[in-house]
């Protein structure tokens, strides 16, 4: 008891003094921002500071590669940090749930109306972002945003099927073929309820912006006879999946598909007759932002063409910068899970905010989930 | 003999049923471990050595944020839980009885409550506060988590003290901010101590309050971890799972040394 | 300080008493302020209705309560107490011999065991979780390994099956279950268990009716920290479930980080954490009405 006391007593003081040190040096070491001369050098701009400014960029999951974002940290001396997330839905609700701080995030076209709605997001500057005149017509004057007010579409693409060709020799004509009990426990489908919905809707021949409850409640009980067969609802996963082989049908986004087409060949992609969901991600400036301005450049540069050109050669995504894809290596360019013929093209349609009958598609989604 | 035959054939039982357990306890974690160094991104078959992925991890600066986010966050939320959760355990003792029972059982309350319950709690509060979520936010709310967790050891400590100590220096003139200084604190040491080492432990493990607090760039390593789960399996979550359960080693060893030295 | 100033011990009492209860005040201030206030947050909310798009409406509704009382949601309340009470079942028959194995060893070796049983304590919980899924996979160890042995002709899919749920439920809390009973049995007087060996106790009388009861602190204790965390888990379903096996926790998140529906999902918030407090003193009721079960 005595040599307890008398350790402790003469000890007390110096770990106190350990517990307070260690402290502090964490604090004054923030790894990763302003110490390394790599990341900012003496810069040539008036922007650069002592203590480097920080923009939060926020977007999906397929969309990280950190090296296109260093050549804009070195030019303006910031540091970009990149969180994701997987599905429309989850960016609104961390939005909604006071994840403010977020300068610049990447919502699909459907979802910046909605956004726009919620005052989520900030009014552009045009004159700082000169290179919106590089769009691509199909996407400039998108329905959503014709005067470019909110977003600037960044990528395009579709969604369709990516299939092993090893155990399925002919390319799917239909989207029933995720509902054949042949492949059972093998089949993949994207954990994002307007895309799983939107599929269902197709196969019983209606549009993927369907309102009437009748309607939904069928397509739900189609997608609950399906979900015995389903292995998982993932939009990260399915990649590895289907190059593992654990998955021979993954209902997923083109890109992400044809990066697993890159590792095993096997794979590939196709998008069913009955259409699907054409879609493009747009870059927006959220209302929270502390530097709006900085974020604007971001999205500027990310709209370069030759940045532009390479980020679709990384993330296999097509970019919605017409010079950009002029610039694109060939065998991306005639991979049609990034570019798709003007046949599939024509078969597709955008999705649309659907009001008020979001709610059916919200319960429709949590007894999938739960049953 | 048919006594120390029975006692044998229990024990060899006995031991069997431990070492299974053990197995189990283990099995997993070597196996993360072991795969680490296999070269192959995808594959469970042994395809080669290559220490390639703790490269990989070792040049991760998101990753290395995140250590350093919850090494942060755990340090402050400890001292704030400490220090409001021994002056809670001491308070309770003087409080009349009466109110003690109803503050006890408040104590305890956060402990049995569900952790998504309180994270979600926290956000909806924070939100409608407008309070944006940051580090700080995170810090405030494992502090709110550990607090009854300190209060609780140290009150268990309290209580088998002997009041008659406290008194005895009361009566020989100290003060009563002496007394519990001289008296009672030295005693409460190892506790405290104990509590504190528990509540960094559980301030660096959490996940589901963190989840639902944590705001843009204050990702801690948990939070780390289930975005690169959610990306799927990969030999560099192995590699960090290696290092993870290296640290845990070490740190049980040195709490023990110290335990020990303390005894 | 001369003698007639010397306090007496009833002078003494009253005031220094007084002046230290305030020494609770900070830490209640705390807690009522990122507790209690939060938690009347979620109260309020759980009565009040969703925007169209998510948020709050502050329209008073007691539609929330009355939804869950639906097939859909009650069979997720009933499939998070089954596989809880299971977690708790098999955390209990695995643990029990070891902690009564560790509580009969000489001091030495208790220390070593502890040691062992503290180091997976101590690591990551998801990390643990994530091992499980990498060996459960379909391309995972076991699968690999059975194959290779000649055991099974295809992969055994138990990923994303409610048995990973299980055993990631089990392995994640057996040392929640071990360290209290290991706690409780060390106190044990082990005269007690060999007196009814004397008087021809069977084996399983001697269990059954000396040790568990004896035991019996520890049995409670190990069981709330197994069954209390199992009931709301959120990380080990989401991992392992695959988003095809929802526990309640699951469902709390899904409303309100996808669905965004903040009353609904504070109501079941409530109705949990009613659940976890019913369970609670259910368990403590049983620990203490006697030596008798």
């Amino acid at each position: 008891m005595r040599t307890n006391m008398g350790w402790w007593r003469v000890h007390r003081v110096g770990l106190g003094r350990l517990v307070v040190a260690c402290l502090l040096v964490l604090v004054a070491c923030n790894p990763g921002s302003d110490r390394d001369p790599k990341k900012n050098p003496p810069s040539d701009t008036q922007s650069a500071r002592r203590d480097p400014i920080i923009l939060h960029y926020f977007t999906w999951s397929d969309y990280v590669e950190p090296s296109l974002l260093e050549p804009f940290e070195r030019q303006y001396g910031v540091k970009v940090v990149v969180d994701t997330f997987g599905s429309n839905e989850e960016l609104l609700a961390k939005l909604q749930s006071g994840a403010t701080g977020y300068d610049v995030a990447v919502p699909s076209d459907f979802m910046v109306a909605i956004m726009a709605r919620e005052g989520l997001l900030s009014e552009l500057d045009l004159e700082k972002i000169p290179n919106v005149r590089f769009l691509t017509d199909r996407l400039q004057r998108l329905p959503v945003d014709p005067e470019h007010r909110y977003s600037i579409p960044y990528l395009w693409g579709t969604v369709g099927i990516g299939y092993n060709s090893e155990v399925i020799p002919a390319p799917p004509q239909s989207w029933a073929i995720l509902w054949d009990p042949r492949y059972k426990g093998r089949i993949s489908m994207l954990n994002d309820q307007r895309e799983v919905l939107g599929v269902a809707l197709l196969t019983i021949g209606q549009s993927i912006n369907a309102k009437d409850p009748e309607v939904l409640e069928r397509a739900k009980s189609k997608l609950l006879r399906q979900k015995p067969l389903v292995k998982t609802y993932t939009s990260e996963t399915y990649d590895q999946l289907l190059v593992s082989g654990e998955v021979a049908l993954a209902h997923g986004w083109g890109g992400t598909v044809a990066r697993a087409m890159a590792e095993r060949p096997a794979v590939k992609y196709v998008v069913p007759k009955e259409g699907g969901t054409i879609w493009s991600d747009c870059l927006v400036v959220l209302n929270s932002s502390r530097h709006k301005e900085l974020a604007m450049r971001l999205i500027n540069f990310l709209m370069d063409p030759v940045v532009a050109a390479r980020t679709t050669e990384h993330l296999l995504f097509a970019s919605a910068n017409r010079e950009a894809n002029a610039l694109v290596k060939e065998s991306v360019r005639s991979n049609p899970a990034v570019y798709p013929p003007e046949a599939v093209l024509d078969r597709l349609e955008w999705m649309a905010d659907v009001g008020e009958a979001i709610r059916l598609y919200d319960r429709a989604w949590t007894e999938l989930k739960m049953k | 003999m048919r006594k120390v035959q029975v006692m044998s054939d229990r024990r060899t039982w006995l031991l069997s049923a431990s070492l299974a357990n053990l197995v189990f306890l283990y099995l997993p974690i070597a196996v993360l471990m072991v795969f680490s160094f296999n070269d192959s991104r995808l594959s469970a078959r042994w395809e080669g050595f290559t220490l390639q992925w703790y490269r990989a991890l070792a040049t991760d600066d998101t990753l290395m944020a995140a250590v350093h986010n919850s090494l942060l966050v755990a340090g402050i939320s400890t001292v704030i839980a400490t220090l409001l959760g021994v002056g809670a355990a001491v308070g309770l003792e003087r409080i009349p009885p009466w109110g003690r029972r109803l503050v006890e059982g408040a104590v305890v309350l956060p402990l049995v409550v569900p952790e998504i319950m309180m994270g979600v709690a926290l956000m909806l509060f924070f939100v409608l506060a407008q309070v944006p979520l940051s580090l700080t936010t995170v810090t405030i709310g494992h502090a709110a988590l550990n607090l009854p967790v300190v209060a609780v050891i140290v009150r268990a400590r309290l209580r088998k003290l002997d009041p008659k100590l406290e008194e005895a220096a009361r009566d020989l003139g100290a003060t009563a901010w002496q007394a519990f200084r001289r008296v009672t604190l030295p005693l409460l040491w190892p506790a405290i101590l104990g509590a504190v080492l528990l509540s960094l432990t559980l301030s660096l493990d959490d996940f589901i309050v963190t989840f639902f607090t944590a705001g843009p760039g204050s990702t801690t390593l948990p939070l780390k971890v289930y975005s690169m789960v959610k990306t799927g399996v990969s030999p560099v979550i192995n590699a960090l799972s290696a290092v993870l359960v290296l640290i845990s080693m070490v740190l049980i060893a040195l709490s023990l040394a110290l335990q020990r030295k303390a005894d | 300080m001369s003698v007639t100033s010397i306090p007496t011990s009833h002078q003494v009492q009253n005031p220094a008493h007084r002046r230290s209860g305030w020494l609770l005040a900070p830490a209640a201030l705390w807690m009522g302020a990122f507790f209690f206030l939060p938690l009347l947050v979620v109260l309020a909310i759980s009565f009040a209705s969703r925007g169209t798009y998510g948020g709050v409406e502050w329209t008073f509704s007691l539609a929330n309560y009355l939804n869950l009382v639906d097939p859909l949601y009650l069979k997720i309340f009933l499939r998070s107490l089954v596989l809880a009470s299971l977690a708790t079942v098999f955390c209990l028959l695995l643990g029990f011999p070891l902690a009564y194995h560790m509580a009969r060893l000489p001091a030495r070796w208790q220390w070593a065991w502890i040691v062992l049983i503290m180091i997976p304590f101590w690591t990551n919980f998801l990390v643990r979780t994530y091992a499980w899924m990498f060996i459960l996979r379909t391309e995972g160890l076991m699968n690999q390994a059975l194959l290779s042995m000649g055991l099974i002709d295809t992969p055994i899919e138990i990923l994303y099956t409610e048995g990973a749920v299980l055993i990631g439920l089990v392995y994640g809390y057996l040392p929640f279950m071990v360290l209290p009973l290991y706690a409780a049995l060390a106190r044990l007087d082990y005269s007690v268990v060999e007196a009814a060996w004397d008087l021809y106790a069977t084996a399983w009388a001697r269990f059954w009716r000396v040790i568990l009861p004896l035991a019996k602190p520890g049995v409670i204790a190990g069981c709330l920290l197994v069954f209390i965390p199992s009931l709301g888990a959120f990380i080990t379903p989401d991992i392992l479930g695959g988003g095809k096996t929802m526990m309640v926790g699951n469902l709390i998140q899904h409303e309100y980080l996808v669905v965004r529906d903040w009353p609904f999902g504070s109501a079941i918030s409530f109705v949990l954490m009613g659940a976890v407090l019913l369970s609670a003193v259910l368990y403590l009721k049983m620990g203490r009405d006697g030596a008798e079960w």
